[in-house]
């Protein structure tokens, strides 16, 4: 069997699923301006840190668009909010509110702007 | 040589040392190329733009932008020993060979999907390379690129890992570590048609990183999955990894890791060696030879790097985000802080004048490179670049293991 970095990840996403106290999709209200050139620029280079500046995987996992679509928006949310525990990835919901992480699930999603 | 030089390029070589291009005004280029050594030249990583700056530091001036390098985030480089070719190891699997004296790209191969940094070896004829996609070590000719090994990380069960940690030791020999197999890999390609591999398994959790000290004794390996390192002691035929450092967390809810921190550049500084803690605002200060604690350095953030200046009396700390605007220069003496200064947003990398006397700082999100005199800490030059991150002097080509 292929061993996995991030083994409990089915299981981190229902634990994620309980812990967050306002639904993500409550938090839907689309960020200024300012907040989405910030929040991209973070994707892009915090993010990219470990998932590679194009995405296309490094340390963590590829986040392309393909490698998102089994996956809803308000999840890759929770994921970015909770992180991982037991792998390298780390909860941001102390640097980012649940609007803004949902703000970076839909980007994947959608892909980087070119 | 070339007896009757019919080219630019020729002419360089027929001059024996050659010139930096972008050094000589246009009109100037048909004469005689003015020679220069390279000892104070370096190449800055320009990472969102996939170039390189070709730097020199006694004038503390750029040269030349040298272009079309491919994804250059986390990009990392080496030197000949000749201090005249860079070999630049891109993300995308990029593997290119760099001429510092034409300031140009001498041959650019994709040799992998995906890679995390490389090494060359102590004869210059081989550079090895890390990949995280496909996982393993492929081996070059320095002088083709033409690959000569490719080594696959399947660990023990048979199932593919990550490759990281990846430094050079004597005699043509390469060490890395497996992330995902939790296994230290020395290979010795004194013939690297048929390698020789020794696999030590079961080294601890997830190795993100490793170093070699500069002696070239030990392989140390820091672990994310566990509050420890592993070291391997080189010297000693059939000694097996052990674990240091056990616990120095001490059992403290360790905080998000926004990013890894780098092992490369670690603060070897007299008998010490200064070292960034996982997921801690300090900096663990341990006796080089017993790897034992001597001391914890309370810090402004998770530090990624801890550079320490080349005469060892100075070690200089960035940090993750969100506190990467911060630079804290640490006394090795008293291990104290002695200095804190806020170059800016994301600093990404350090690299000091081979002698120490100024450091140049990378603040990737001002777009400039900071040049500071490490005895006042005075800020001395401002340097522009496009999104810059590490920053690498040649020097660097007669250090082991980085």
């Amino acid at each position: 069997m292929t061993r996995h970095i991030f083994p409990a990840l089915p299981a981190a996403l229902a634990i994620a699923a309980l812990l967050v106290a306002t639904p993500i999709s409550a938090a839907r209200s689309e960020p200024d301006a300012a907040t989405r050139t910030r929040l991209t620029h973070l994707l892009v280079q915090d993010c990219g840190s470990c998932h590679g500046l194009t995405l296309q995987g490094g340390l963590g996992k590829p986040l392309l668009p393909e490698n998102v679509s089994d996956r809803s928006a308000e999840v890759l949310a929770e994921i970015i909010l909770d992180g991982i525990p037991g792998t390298p990835m780390p909860p941001w919901k102390g640097l980012i509110t649940p609007a803004e992480a949902l703000f970076i699930a839909e980007t994947l999603k959608k892909g980087l702007p070119q | 040589m070339t007896a009757r030089p019919t080219s630019r390029r020729g002419l360089f070589r027929a001059a024996g040392l050659g010139a930096v291009a972008g050094l000589v005004p246009a009109a100037a280029r048909a004469a005689e190329p003015a020679l220069r050594g390279t000892g104070d030249l370096g190449l800055v990583v320009e990472r969102a733009t996939g170039s390189l700056l070709l730097v020199e530091t006694t004038g503390r001036s750029v040269l030349a932008r040298i272009e079309g390098l491919g994804d250059m985030s986390h990009a990392s480089l080496v030197f000949d020993r000749t201090e005249r070719f860079a070999f630049v190891f891109g993300r995308d699997g990029g593997l290119t060979k760099v001429d510092l004296l034409t300031a140009s790209i001498v041959k650019r191969v994709v040799q992998g999907g995906n890679a995390i940094g490389g090494a060359i070896s102590d004869d210059g004829r081989l550079v090895a390379v890390s990949n995280y996609t496909p996982g393993g070590v492929r081996v070059f000719d320095a002088e083709t690129l033409e690959m000569v090994a490719d080594v696959p990380a399947l660990d023990r069960r048979g199932a593919p890992s990550k490759t990281v940690g990846l430094v050079d030791l004597p005699f043509r020999t390469f060490a890395w570590s497996l992330l995902d197999g939790d296994e230290i890999w020395i290979g010795d390609f004194a013939d690297p048609r048929a390698p020789k591999l020794t696999k030590h398994p079961d080294i601890g959790r997830l190795p993100y990183d490793g170093v070699a000290t500069s002696d070239g004794r030990w392989y140390v390996a820091g672990l994310f999955g566990e509050d420890a390192l592993t070291r391997l002691d080189l010297w000693t035929a059939g000694a097996k990894p052990e674990k240091v450092l056990t616990g120095y967390g001490k059992g403290e809810q360790p905080l998000p890791v926004y990013k890894m921190p780098h092992m490369e550049g670690w603060g070897a500084a007299g008998d010490l060696l200064l070292i960034p803690a996982v997921g801690r605002h300090e900096v663990l200060a341990v006796d080089r030879d017993t790897f034992r604690e001597v001391g914890r350095i309370p810090v402004h953030g998770q530090p990624v790097f801890c550079v320490a200046r080349p005469d060892g009396r100075q070690v200089w700390v960035n940090y993750a985000h969100p506190k990467n605007d911060t630079v804290e220069v640490i006394d090795v003496p008293s291990l104290k802080v002695v200095h804190r200064f806020v170059p800016g947003p994301a600093v990404l990398h350090l690299e000091f004048t081979p002698r120490g006397h100024e450091v140049w700082i990378s603040v990737r999100d001002r777009d400039r490179i900071d040049v500071h005199e490490t005895r006042t800490f005075a800020k001395i030059a401002e340097i522009a670049a496009k999104s810059p991150s590490g920053i690498f002097f040649t020097p660097r080509a007669h250090r082991l293991g980085v």
